[in-house]
């Protein structure tokens, strides 16, 4: 494929995916970061090699997973210029998003209850691997409903049609990253020991 | 012949003229050749205060605790009766880094020169993203006013070393610098990385996607080439370093033990346990060396630009180089090691990262002996642009002879964090990028201010400079030999080191004189700016694209079409041809064939 061909809209709208795939490689080797970080420290004498991933977590991954199926639902009913259908489906992603986040916030305090602490004196290193990455893709989903609002924002401005959706699908794209880099720092958290 | 206007594009949109304000216009802008422009003064503003305080350092070290009133002015409270405190001294040293590598030698050089030639030379109207490109500069700007201020703070800068290892980065209260100082420290780089994170996502997708017609990859001059690579490194690193810095943040603030373990503090034993600052070690070199690529690279794609068009010959071995650009990025993304010899590596592991260190002497020497044999032969122009680049590639190699000591790791054993370390790395990436920076200042001077430099400044500024370059520099080898440390605020406590005084006196003469010749260049600098002579729209012969825009800046680089590209970056010396270069745009002659390169 020649890449200088092209009218000057293509190349931006082109130049613009790619930017978001390129912001998703650097997110990506953060994670990297702390994910090889938590392997070195897993050799540490107070590593916990019996702890067990919260319930709650386990829920939030089902949630994320319906999240952005729904969302693809979503795109499908814009392209068919559906655009009631739309409306719902995003704002079932929305809700879920929330949910997500809010179960996070309950497998916190399931492990709390545990009796670990994350921060502070009493804390456990491996807890604090735990809380940190989880906490740091929460943070992952609350830019991704930012978008989301965005472009719901949008849709009700009537701004997205099926030859126009650009908002839309970089925003699609982000939420299906922060999804599967969920799913992959659950198996990380719950095989890694 | 020369400036042959293009009129076979039809689909491209014309350069759009919008009705500006002061604001838009020099503040805010979106174009980036304004945006160029302020990188490259913030950056040598950042400069200047990083070679101010090297100078002071260096006075420190060649007559040690002698009251100095260069010290009472500019020191204040850190220097009591004009004699300088240790604290200040590590503060310096710290700040002096950091401002050095990532202010002036990232920002500074990869901000100025990829925003100006990306768009240009590849036949751009502008960034892929405009807004994020502004958003990036205001970033940097920000970053590094929080740098500036953190000088002020009441216990003082960081004083960590610019690699900031724990525990003196982790722990508030371990020295001065650590509390207030090490905060805005941190808080000035998160900035700075984002800044960093954005301008590169940029540069990547402007060079892949907005290039013009015929403009195929293997036509791009080496200068996008390298621009482009830097990007990518720095897409890939920087973000391991903000992951870093968080788990430290979380030291820090929050009472976690990722980097500290047992630690006493004035007898008082702190809580923290089983963590280890060899991580901390590895994670911020997975940045840390990468990096002094994100450096060198830029100034080697200015460099071989300058030098083709200064020796009116086309580079030689082209596909060579952009393999051993690439060969360089990969190696550098799995060397990190070798800074780490001596903090209790398995000696297996050392003889693994040695094995990876040492294969990048290959695609170095390949461009290397590729640049020598550019100038081998051709018809040089010795302007000051081209002294600058042969000077690049003699610190170059200088410098880099010393990396095969050091990557080593046996041998490294001996001069670690000695004089040697500094003299190799203030040669091979300190020196040899500033060396690209002012070299690419001065060619692409008129292509950003519509004046030219003058010339014999110029080159009262590249001799003084070369001559005290190695000046400071050569003789650090020889101490480092003999065994004195880096950072090290006196060495009068040590007998061994008597010998050695004098020396350390001579280099920091060569370091005043240098550094007070810089003032020759800022001169020419701002004065050419208002009085220079005005320049011709292409005024070094080159075959680039932005010699074909117009001198006078426009929205959108060139006035109607975007010219096409028909040929590689270097034809120069061209048989068949009058004159001795062929602009890109210029369509091939019948019969005539593209250069096989």
């Amino acid at each position: 494929m020649d890449l200088t061909e092209g009218t000057i809209e293509e190349k931006n709208i082109r130049a613009k995916k790619m930017m978001l795939w390129f912001g998703i490689l650097s997110l990506i080797m953060s994670f990297a970061g702390w994910t090889s970080a938590f392997i070195v420290s897993s050799k540490r004498e107070d590593w916990l090699r019996d702890f067990q991933l919260p319930n709650a977590f386990i829920i939030s991954t089902v949630v994320i997973l319906i999240s952005s199926i729904t969302f693809i639902l979503a795109k499908r009913a814009l392209k068919n210029n559906n655009r009631q259908l739309t409306t719902i489906w995003l704002l079932v992603t929305l809700a879920l998003g929330v949910v997500f986040i809010v179960n996070q916030f309950t497998g916190f305090q399931q492990i709390i209850d545990l009796g670990y602490n994350f921060t502070g004196p009493t804390s456990n290193v491996t807890m604090s691997y735990v809380y940190l990455i989880a906490m740091v893709h929460i943070l992952h989903v609350v830019v991704g409903i930012i978008c989301l609002l965005v472009v719901i924002y949008n849709h009700f401005k009537q701004k997205y049609n099926p030859s126009k959706m650009l908002g839309f699908e970089l925003a699609a794209t982000f939420w299906h990253f922060i999804d599967v880099l969920w799913i992959y720092l659950f198996f990380f958290l719950y095989f890694i020991r | 012949m020369s400036t042959h206007a293009d009129t076979h594009a039809h689909d491209d949109d014309h350069g759009h003229h919008h009705k500006e304000t002061f604001v838009t216009k020099y503040i805010f802008s979106q174009d980036h050749k304004m945006i160029a422009k302020q990188y490259l003064i913030t950056g040598t503003i950042m400069g200047v205060i990083g070679v101010i305080m090297s100078l002071m350092f260096r006075m420190q070290i060649a007559w040690p605790e002698e009251p100095n009133v260069i010290f009472e002015a500019l020191l204040g409270k850190w220097a009591p009766d004009g004699v300088m405190d240790a604290d200040i001294y590590l503060a310096l040293v710290t700040i002096h880094g950091t401002i050095m590598v990532f202010f002036v030698l990232t920002a500074g050089l990869s901000g100025t020169f990829s925003n100006l030639l990306i768009p240009l030379q590849i036949g751009a109207r502008d960034m892929a993203s405009g807004f994020l490109n502004m958003v990036s500069y205001w970033l940097f700007f920000l970053s590094s006013v929080i740098m500036v201020i953190s000088l002020f703070v009441e216990a003082g800068p960081a004083a960590a070393g610019w690699t900031i290892y724990p525990p003196l980065s982790a722990l508030p209260m371990a020295q001065g610098g650590s509390g207030m100082g090490m905060t805005l420290w941190l808080v000035s780089m998160a900035i700075f990385i984002a800044s960093s994170l954005l301008g590169s996502l940029n540069y990547i997708v402007t060079v892949i996607n907005l290039r013009t017609k015929g403009m195929s990859m293997t036509r791009l001059p080496l200068t996008i080439w390298a621009f482009f690579i830097t990007a990518v490194i720095g897409v890939i690193s920087f973000p391991v370093l903000l992951s870093a810095a968080l788990l430290l943040i979380m030291d820090r603030s929050f009472g976690t033990s990722f980097f500290l373990s047992d630690i006493f503090i004035q007898g008082e034993v702190l809580h923290y346990q089983g963590g280890s600052p060899v991580l901390f070690e590895h994670l911020f070199w997975f940045l840390g060396h990468p990096e002094v690529y994100i450096v060198i690279l830029p100034a080697m794609g200015l460099v071989s630009e300058i030098m083709a068009s200064n020796s009116r010959k086309p580079i030689f071995g082209y596909r060579a180089m952009i393999a051993s650009i690439l060969a360089i990025a990969f190696l550098s993304t799995i060397v990190w090691g070798h800074h780490m010899f001596i903090s209790g590596m398995n000696p297996f592991l050392g003889s693994v990262f040695t094995f990876t260190t040492l294969l990048i002497a290959i695609p170095s020497a390949v461009k290397a002996f590729n640049w020598i044999t550019t100038i081998w032969k051709g018809n040089l122009q010795l302007n000051p642009a081209m002294l600058f680049s042969i000077g690049f590639v003699s610190t170059f190699i200088t410098g880099g002879l010393t990396g095969i000591i050091l990557g080593d790791s046996a041998l490294d054993i001996n001069v670690h964090d000695t004089y040697f370390v500094i003299a190799h790395f203030h040669l091979v990436m300190g020196i040899s990028a500033l060396y690209g920076m002012f070299a690419g200042i001065y060619h692409w001077y008129p292509k950003m201010f519509g004046r030219m430099l003058n010339k014999n400044l110029g080159y009262l500024h590249f001799w003084v400079t070369a001559v005290c370059a190695y000046g400071v520099f050569f003789p650090m080898h020889f101490i480092g030999m003999a065994g004195l440390p880096r950072r090290y605020y006196t060495n009068s406590n040590f007998p061994l080191f008597d010998d050695l005084a004098n020396v350390n006196v001579i280099i920091t003469i060569f370091a005043l004189v240098g550094g007070v010749f810089q003032l020759v260049y800022l001169y020419n600098f701002f004065s050419s700016m208002f009085f220079g002579k005005k320049t011709v729209q292409n005024p070094w012969k080159s075959t680039t694209l932005e010699w074909t825009a117009p001198v006078k800046h426009i929205h959108g680089n060139w006035e109607g079409e975007i010219p096409h590209v028909y040929r590689w970056s270097y034809d120069y010396s061209k048989p068949g041809y009058e004159e001795d270069f062929v602009p890109q745009n210029v369509p091939l002659r019948e019969g005539e064939e593209e250069l096989q390169h």
